[in-house]
């Protein structure tokens, strides 16, 4: 179990040096001077001299490739010249919505998509099956932001029973914060909702076949206990592996939601930074995703063998 | 080997006249309910496109300051070119700008099209190409599939943002931009296929024989990755229309002044709470052309794919 570990961590560093690879070559890749670049149009000569320094342009470039993922591994991501600030600092102070957003989707998605994918399932070919299928196509199909506005329009405009935009932290008023971040989840969580009502239904179904299952049944087991106890466990881990595939569309989805409903997280950040050409911060949060999302689908790999003792490497 | 005895001959013979009789792929997938009610879809929408100018629209980069902002169904009065006068119904509104919304989702067809379209065929020859050469080519294997690993750990959206930001913001940018994050999978998805077919004994046949490389993979292994390439890139572009509207709407895809569904929404964010039609039409064809695609997309995947269809 520890050398399973271990080896799955070893084989995360290659996926990680070549994310780190080109986010270093995207500044390198632009054209145009990189300190210039990074010092956005209002620098001055003096400024973009201290940038070029600093990042050791006139060097070799794997050079500079080992200056940049130095500092980066020392905490230091630079800074943003368009804030006016470290870009540990910018992100420290966005990080807070995008996280409480990705944890209510995560708990929305997996809470209503998991018994629709069961209950499906187990209705195979009934209405109720067809109506989950039909909700997983549209909800691929629906791009978020037309949901979040039409979540807006009815909810928040035409009922004005939901704020419709902005945010609230969490130790400011707890209960604000959550009114707020009702439509947001709906809104990222639909796409990750059909997606896991998909895999729970097919996964759910193979096992359904399986002997035990028979065997659970002739025993006398109620339909729950069999449902949930011999069927939804041994489906346990395609559902897991497709919630962590699925944090690329939360991340990517988060980007998109924050701008329709104004939150202050790291999306949003990432949206600004683009339009403000400000690269260290682009670079940064390419980064810290990248990262999230290769770390989360390790934990998920560690997590089958907890799930299904019958996995071992 | 055993010598091969005249009914063997006979039963070859028998079993690959009945193959040659059996329906063709493409015939059983045409016939598929999903194939033809998204397809169908799909033609009218192609129509639209193609008919734009036809449709009763007029120019949908075209600035009128005295019709700004008019709900849908607005008697508009304009000026000709000769100086007389003229009245047409905006439809759909327009927007913040004067613009003829209807006019600007019509065209917009074409601009989500031509995104799908492009995304998945730059999507799948890349991917074609580079997962040919990885299962073909042993020593390269390991180095190409590590840099494909780490182009997925990046989220496609976020990838897609990144080299629009390196690349400026262009349609064709923008099509590649999109279609990079995508052809990981692809070149998976043919890599899977080429380590299956390569032990094939046609294969080992065909490299017995002296046939070069290139005709061998071209020849032997090519065909068999055509039925879940079709797969996939229908996939592949039900995405790529989104990712395009996605970019848009955040104000770093294609320019603003083209007319294209996500520059719409994009444009009638500010003024969403009084005017939600500029959000609501584009979002309808949208979600309608997507649709479309998935489902056709389903259809085809059960009929030319049996075997993904079973692993969802």
């Amino acid at each position: 179990m520890l050398d399973f570990i271990a080896r799955r961590l070893v084989s995360i560093i290659p996926v990680l040096a070549v994310v780190a690879i080109f986010v270093f070559l995207m500044l390198r890749l632009t054209p145009g001077d990189p300190a210039a670049v990074i010092a956005g149009d209002n620098a001055t000569s003096d400024q973009i001299a201290a940038i070029r320094e600093k990042l050791g342009l006139d060097l070799p470039i794997w050079q500079q490739f080992a200056i940049w993922i130095g500092d980066i591994l020392h905490g230091n991501f630079g800074e943003s010249f368009f804030f006016k600030k470290t870009v540990v600092e910018l992100i420290e102070q966005r990080l807070e919505p995008t996280v409480a957003l990705a944890i209510c989707t995560l708990i929305f998605a997996i809470v209503t998509a998991v018994p629709m994918g069961v209950i499906a399932a187990y209705r195979q070919g009934s209405i109720v099956d067809r109506v989950v299928m039909g909700f997983s196509v549209l909800g691929f199909s629906v791009p978020s932001f037309v949901i979040g506005y039409c979540l807006i329009y009815v909810f928040a405009i035409d009922l004005g029973w939901l704020p419709v935009q902005g945010y609230t932290r969490i130790e400011t008023d707890f209960w604000a914060f959550l009114v707020r971040m009702i439509l947001p989840t709906i809104t990222l969580g639909i796409i990750y909702v059909a997606l896991i009502a998909r895999i729970t239904r097919a996964s759910v179904l193979e096992v359904l076949n399986e002997d035990y299952i028979r065997t659970a049944r002739a025993k006398g087991l109620s339909n729950r206990v069999v449902l949930m106890r011999h069927a939804l466990r041994n489906a346990a881990v395609p559902i897991l592996t497709v919630i962590g595939l699925g944090v690329a569309l939360l991340i990517g989805g988060a980007v998109v939601t924050e701008s329709v409903f104004g939150l202050p997280g790291l999306g949003r950040l990432t949206v600004e930074a683009v339009l403000s050409r400000d690269f260290p911060t682009i670079q940064a949060v390419i980064l810290l995703f990248s990262v999230v999302y290769v770390l989360i689908n390790l934990l998920i790999d560690i997590g089958y063998t907890i799930f299904d003792p019958r996995i071992r490497y | 080997m055993s010598a091969t005895t005249p009914e063997d001959i006979v039963d070859s013979a028998a079993i690959a006249s009945a193959s040659t009789k059996r329906r063709p792929l493409w015939a059983l997938a045409i016939r598929n309910p999903s194939v033809i009610f998204g397809g169908t879809i799909l033609l009218i929408m192609v129509a639209i496109a193609i008919l734009a100018p036809f449709l009763g629209t007029v120019d949908p980069t075209h600035i009128d300051p005295a019709a700004r902002n008019k709900k849908p169904d607005t008697v508009i009065t304009y000026r000709l070119e000769d100086g007389t006068q003229a009245k047409r119904t905006a439809w759909m509104g327009t927007d913040s700008l004067g613009r003829d919304v209807y006019s600007r989702v019509i065209y917009g067809t074409r601009v989500s099209l031509i995104v799908g379209v492009c995304c998945a065929a730059v999507a799948i020859s890349l991917g074609l190409v580079i997962g040919l050469v990885s299962g073909y080519i042993r020593w390269l294997d390991g180095f190409i599939m590590r840099i494909m690993d780490g182009l997925m750990a990046i989220p496609g959206i976020l990838l897609a943002i990144a080299l629009v930001s390196i690349w400026r913001a262009g349609l064709i940018t923008v099509i590649f931009a999109i279609a990079v994050p995508d052809t990981p999978r692809v070149v998976r998805l043919v890599r899977s296929i080429v380590l299956t077919v390569r032990e094939e004994p046609y294969v080992e046949g065909a490299v017995s024989v002296g046939t070069p490389t290139w005709l061998v993979m071209f020849r032997h292994i090519l065909p068999n990755t055509i039925a879940p390439l079709i797969v996939q890139a229908t996939f592949t572009a039900a995405a790529a229309i989104i990712t395009e509207a996605i970019l848009s709407f955040l104000g770093i895809g294609i320019p603003p002044e083209t007319p294209s569904w996500g520059n719409i929404m994009a444009e009638g964010r500010t003024l969403f709470r009084v005017f939600p039609h500029n959000i609501l039409y584009p979002g309808i064809f949208l979600a309608l052309t997507v649709l479309a695609i998935n489902i056709m997309g389903d259809g085809l995947r059960d009929t030319l794919d049996p075997k993904m269809s079973k692993k969802v």
